[in-house]
């Protein structure tokens, strides 16, 4: 065969694409545009990695790292504070500034710092302001806003930031809030490295990301195929033989493919400007970050059309064209399942020699692991025809609905399956994952083991602020329940200077705050306690002898550590240790407020825990309103019973998003299919009419048609699902465990994606059974 | 064919010589057979004695003298009659048929009545063969197809008629 | 042309129009049928004739004029009681198109008799009774695809005789079809239609097939003759 000639046919197929009159340009603008989606999600996931890598430098350019050495001030120095805080769901970076000199540096994004009072605000965080719901967030940020901050200083479209001016931070520095820097960005980069399992995680998740998307567009370049192969049949009416018919076909599919990648490239660059507009799952990026790496780029535009002549080629493989018509081997051989399991097989194998490597020595072969996966994914697009075919062959016919969708089943379950199989694809590739997170979820996840029951929220109380004021302000802030003050210490057996050995917590509240974190034999104030049983306390029992002398700390910034000294009163109470609001059983030394002598109330640090009443609307954003104005830096904190890593997190998110996208659009492939069958039908449908058929009757069965093979091809993925999920969590030496939940929330999308789409073909239904489809003319 | 009918026929349109009808005779039925002068003559003798047409006037002059003859009341009716009586389905109708149609055609009655008429009669001698056939054995079956696919032609050849009665019109009318 | 439909009618038409777009596809039509009576419906294509049947058999609502069934008024009735009615009352055979693919001929054939929620076992037994008189009863596991276009067409038939329609209406049953195999189909349909006392619409365009009627009505632009009241 010469070059030549596949030119020639393969051109002449180009040119039946686009010059096959209104049926020929439907045909290709419908592969075109389903070619066109699977592109652009190509190209995105091409950019992914580096619009990450973007978010990342963006975000380390802009560390205020106080960490390191104390850095004396100098013209060239700039004080910041931490000012993080959330509202209704959302974090909001906050940074207050104060520079020090002329040279002080200015963070990215920013040309010139706000004076004391003002601010320079996130577009997002602008628009947040200016809306009706972001009335509270005003009351907690009363600086005037001068400005926005520049692309260079977010990381990302949606974030919400502000840089605020303020003065006198310096007096503040020993909050560990407030810090004194030369230069933003970390000063020593380390090179992270990246857990082998999270490693793994990504690189799982891409590849069940793109197989669907792989499917889809081998879908997508067969859509119109009844109506091609009548044209083809004319073809070889007029003499092209059985090879050159096949490479005309193809032709035609490569005119769609191509067609596609500009589409695709449309789609892209439109999606691209969308995408600054949306934030997903609390992910919002610039569109300058979504650059496809232009090697990607170029194996996608090369692929793409050639994937679409070989599946043509192939698809035509079990096809006989004759010059009057096409033959479908009448009754197909029964499908083979044998080579079917080879795949999945295959999978097993080139994953279970890293079982267990997880943990210890933490190496995956790349290679092994994407081969794997994908073997055992596109073991479902294998087995996925002759389960359908197996099973549907087997069911009985109950209703005529059920009749008829069974009995077409039963004549093409390659098509059902071939429709399903994105689906399948996608749901068995995130069930495994989703088991793999919930697996190892416990792994990254920290128990902060706060009792969130008792409180829900700890505000500090910042120095040179009375306790007992803020304790007001907060107990009449709305939705607070009640307000547990206390303020805490360390003491030491020895002065500071001469490196202590020993120490223990202090604790100073009144009689019915102090019953909370210990149980007393009676209180009154005055009263002193030393606390038996508290965790991780060892010291107590012999710092706690009358007449001991202990030293406190008093944190002064800058200059030479000041200590207060306090003797251990004869009159020593002993108190048992019980889980306190926050979760933990403390330790030390219990102080009515009578019993601490003034100099000590230095050395302590105010803590107010709160209890939220959550039937108050917005309860959580006034003490966060309240905390603000009594300080900003009081840095009030909402527990939560479990945090996890953050990184875990967003790979989580991603595999959320890339599943959403990847669902979307086989549910626009299914809908596409579906109608174009349907558009077949339409004669058939008005004769079904005209004798009386039910439109109920003929909706629900198209519903069978299209849920019978879902339903099986869900089955099949929660199988493959389960297995793979349990291969790669042995493959973290994580205790394998089947998280229904999620199995069922997969499949349970996928049903979803059916039902809409099947609601979405009953309008075309319903207007092509009118029984105008009865006319010939 | 009836000559006779088809004569009167012509006559509608306005009184004419014996010459002129011999000619417009030919121009529009006679394509292969023009009239001889004599059958005329024999034709119009025989209406004359029946009352369809009278002498309108005799044109004296060089050469023969030459009659006029226009149609009577009676004549009307009888062509009226004529093109309203379904021939009998038979082979070779068609050239009566043909100047049945023309002839409702030129004196503007309504052309499709004719076919229509016709129509429905082939149809009742196609039933009757039908039912012949269901009944019969093999040679009834096969003498009564014969007999259907003549009917059948014949009926064809109506349905084209009918289909092309605009064109005719005009084609008739110069 | 006014018509004084004869006393006994199953169903009579009257003045019916029907204008799809631009096109005029009844113009003031009329049509009457007896009990047991086969009316072939003839004229040229794109007549009207199509339109006149799918009129009359309730599946098209027409612009204006009425529609007497059994002295109900069908132009009056909603969609769900004249599909209920072309369920039990009608049946229907067309040119082509019309067997479900995927569904054997048995099952075809029951089709309708299961619409109107016979059992499966009792639908395919009265399926298989008719399949027999229309001598197609060999290939009731075949799908249609499998069978020859004769054997569809009388699958069609049985399939439209199967729940004792009292009004048969077959639109060019034998159009797809050569002359052996239509007059076949003629003879079994009508046979059978008369034996079961069903009136019948005969759409078509072919005279041998109008052969096989009581009776004609021509259409022609939108407007019928009954040739037996004008002759």
């Amino acid at each position: 065969m010469s070059a030549a000639q596949w030119a020639r046919d393969l051109g002449m197929g180009l040119r039946f694409a686009f010059a096959g009159g209104r049926e020929g340009w439907t045909r290709a603008l419908l592969t075109a545009v389903g070619v066109g989606l699977g592109v652009a999600l190509l190209l995105l996931t091409t950019a992914l990695p580096a619009a990450l890598a973007e978010r990342d430098r963006r975000e380390e350019g802009r560390l205020n790292y106080t960490y390191g050495e104390q850095i004396a001030r100098a013209d060239d120095t700039l004080m910041t504070a931490d000012t993080n805080t959330e509202f209704g769901g959302r974090d909001i970076r906050g940074r207050l500034l104060e520079p020090e000199g002329d040279k002080a540096p200015l963070p990215p994004g920013l040309r010139e710092f706000p004076a004391p009072g003002d601010m320079l605000v996130s577009p997002a965080l602008k628009e947040l302001l200016d809306s009706g719901d972001g009335a509270l967030l005003r009351e907690r940020l009363p600086y005037d806003i001068v400005g926005t901050i520049g692309e260079q200083g977010l990381i990302g479209s949606q974030e919400l930031a502000y840089y605020a001016g303020a003065q006198g931070l310096a007096d503040r520095a020993g909050d560990g809030l407030v810090g004194r820097i030369d230069s933003f960005g970390d000063p020593n980069p380390t090179e992270e490295e990246m857990d082998p399992v999270l490693m793994l995680l990504i690189l799982v998740v891409f590849v069940v990301l793109l197989m669907p998307v792989a499917v889809f567009i081998a879908a997508a370049v067969r859509f119109g195929g009844e109506r091609r192969d009548r044209r083809l049949a004319a073809l070889r009416l007029v003499g092209s033989d059985g090879g050159m018919t096949r490479r005309i076909a193809a032709g035609e599919a490569l005119g769609g493919a191509l067609l596609g990648l500009v589409f695709g490239t449309a789609f892209f660059l439109a999606g691209r400007e969308f995408a600054a507009s949306v934030e997903v799952f609390r992910i919002s990026v610039f569109p300058s970050y979504l650059n496809p790496s232009p090697l990607l780029a170029l194996l996608v535009a090369v692929a793409v059309p050639a994937a679409a002549v070989l599946v043509t080629l192939l698809a035509l493989r079990g096809v006989v064209i004759e010059p009057l018509g096409v033959v479908r081997t009448a009754r197909p051989a029964r499908r083979r399942l044998w080579w079917r399991l080879l795949f999945p097989l295959a999978g097993v194998v080139m994953l279970v020699p890293m079982l267990g490597q997880g943990k210890e020595n933490g190496e995956f072969n790349g290679y092994l692991v994407t081969g794997g996966v994908i073997c055992l994914l596109v073991g479902v697009t294998a087995l996925l025809p002759w389960f359908v075919e197996t099973v549907v062959a087997r069911l009985g016919s109950g209703s005529v609905s059920w009749q008829l969708a069974v009995r077409r089943l039963q004549l093409s379950s390659g098509t059902a399956a071939r429709m399903v199989n994105g689906i399948a694809v996608a749901v068995a590739g995130a069930i495994a994952l989703q088991m793999l997170f919930a697996g190892v979820e416990a792994d990254y996840t920290k128990e902060t083991g706060y009792d969130v029951s008792l409180a829900q929220m700890q505000v500090r109380v910042p120095e040179g602020t009375e306790i007992d004021a803020a304790t007001a302000k907060l107990a009449e802030t709305e939705g607070v329940r009640k307000v547990y003050p206390l303020s805490e210490g360390y003491f030491a057996d020895r002065p500071y200077t001469e490196e202590p050995q020993r120490s223990a917590q202090l604790t100073v509240g009144d009689c019915a705050t102090l019953r909370e974190v210990a149980k007393l034999p009676s209180c009154a104030d005055g009263d002193v306690f030393a606390v038996q049983g508290g965790e991780h306390d060892t010291d107590t029992p012999s710092l706690s002898r009358p007449g001991q002398k202990l030293y406190a700390e008093v944190p002064s910034p800058g200059e030479e550590m000041k200590e207060v000294e306090w003797t251990v009163p004869g009159a020593l109470k002993e108190a048992a240790s019980v889980e306190d609001p926050t979760g933990t059983k403390r330790g030390g030394f219990l102080l009515t407020r009578g019993a601490m002598p003034d100099d000590l109330a230095e050395a302590v640090r105010g803590q107010l825990y709160l209890a939220i009443d959550d039937s108050v609307p917005h309860a959580r954003e006034h003490v966060r309103n309240t905390a603000a104005a009594i300080d900003p830096l009081s840095d009030p904190m909402t527990w939560s019973a479990t945090e996890r890593t953050e990184r875990f997190d967003t790979i989580r998110t991603g595999l959320f998003v890339g599943a959403a996208a990847v669902l979307a659009l086989i549910g626009a492939s299914l809908l596409v299919s579906q109608l174009e069958q349907l558009r077949e039908r339409r004669k058939l449908l008005a004769a079904l009419v005209a004798f009386g058929t039910r439109r109920r009757t003929l909706s629900l069965s198209v519903l069978w048609q299209t849920a019978v093979p879902i339903g099986l091809g869900l089955l099949l993925a929660a199988a493959v699902g389960i297995t793979l999920g349990a291969v790669l969590l042995r493959m973290t030496a994580t205790p394998v465990g089947v998280d229904w939940p999620s199995v069922l929330q997969m499949t349970g999308i996928g049903a979803g994606v059916v039902l809409v789409v099947t609601l979405l073909s009953l309008p075309p239904l319903l207007r092509m059974m009118r029984p105008d489809g009865l006319r010939t003319e | 064919m009836s000559i006779g009918h088809t004569l009167l026929g012509l006559l509608e349109s306005g009184p004419r010589h014996g010459y002129d009808l011999k000619r417009a005779f030919d121009e529009k039925f006679g394509h292969d057979r023009p009239l001889h002068y004599g059958q005329v003559y024999s034709t119009m003798s025989r209406l004359l004695k029946n009352g369809l047409v009278e002498v309108d006037g005799i044109e004296a002059g060089g050469g023969p003298e030459r009659k006029r003859y226009a149609i009577t009341e009676a004549g009307i009716t009888d062509v009226e009659r004529w093109l309203a009586t379904p021939e009998k389905p038979e082979p070779y109708l068609q050239s009566t048929l043909y100047t049945k149609v023309v002839l409702a055609l030129l004196t503007s009655r309504d052309a499709a009545d004719v076919l229509d008429t016709q129509r429905s009669e082939h149809l009742r001698s196609m039933r009757i063969l039908t039912d012949r056939k269901r009944r019969g054995d093999l040679a009834d079956q096969l003498i009564c197809d014969h007999a259907l696919f003549h009917l059948e032609a014949d009926l064809r050849w109506l349905e084209l008629t009918a289909a092309r009665l605009d064109k005719l019109r005009e084609a008739v009318a110069r | 042309m006014t018509t004084t439909p004869p006393p006994g009618s199953l169903l009579v038409a009257r003045d019916l129009r029907k204008v799809y777009g631009p096109t005029t596809a009844l113009d003031g039509a009329a049509f009457s049928i007896h009990p047991g009576e086969v009316v072939a419906v003839m004229g040229p294509s794109g007549s009207g004739k199509s339109t006149l049947l799918h009129c009359l058999a309730g599946i098209v609502t027409p612009d204006s004029g009425s529609i007497l069934y059994d002295g109900r008024e069908l132009t009056a009735m909603s969609d769900s009681e004249r599909s209920a009615l072309r369920r039990s009352e009608f049946g229907f055979v067309f040119q082509f198109g019309q067997l479900v693919p995927e569904l054997t001929c048995v099952e075809n054939v029951a089709l309708p008799m299961r619409l109107n929620g016979t059992p499966r076992k009792e639908a395919e037994r009265a399926a298989l009774a008719w399949m027999e008189r229309l001598e197609v009863d060999d290939v009731r596991g075949k799908r249609p695809g499998e069978v020859s276009g004769g054997q569809g067409q009388r699958v069609a038939v049985a399939r439209a005789l199967v729940t004792g329609p009292r009004l048969l209406f077959a639109d060019e049953p034998t159009g797809a079809l050569d002359s052996l195999n239509g007059e076949r189909v003629m003879e079994l349909l009508t046979e059978a239609a008369r034996s079961a006392n069903a009136a019948v619409v005969l759409v078509t365009h072919e005279a041998r097939v109008a052969a096989y009627s009581d009776r004609e009505i021509v259409v022609r632009d939108g407007r019928s003759r009954d040739m037996e009241r004008v002759v």
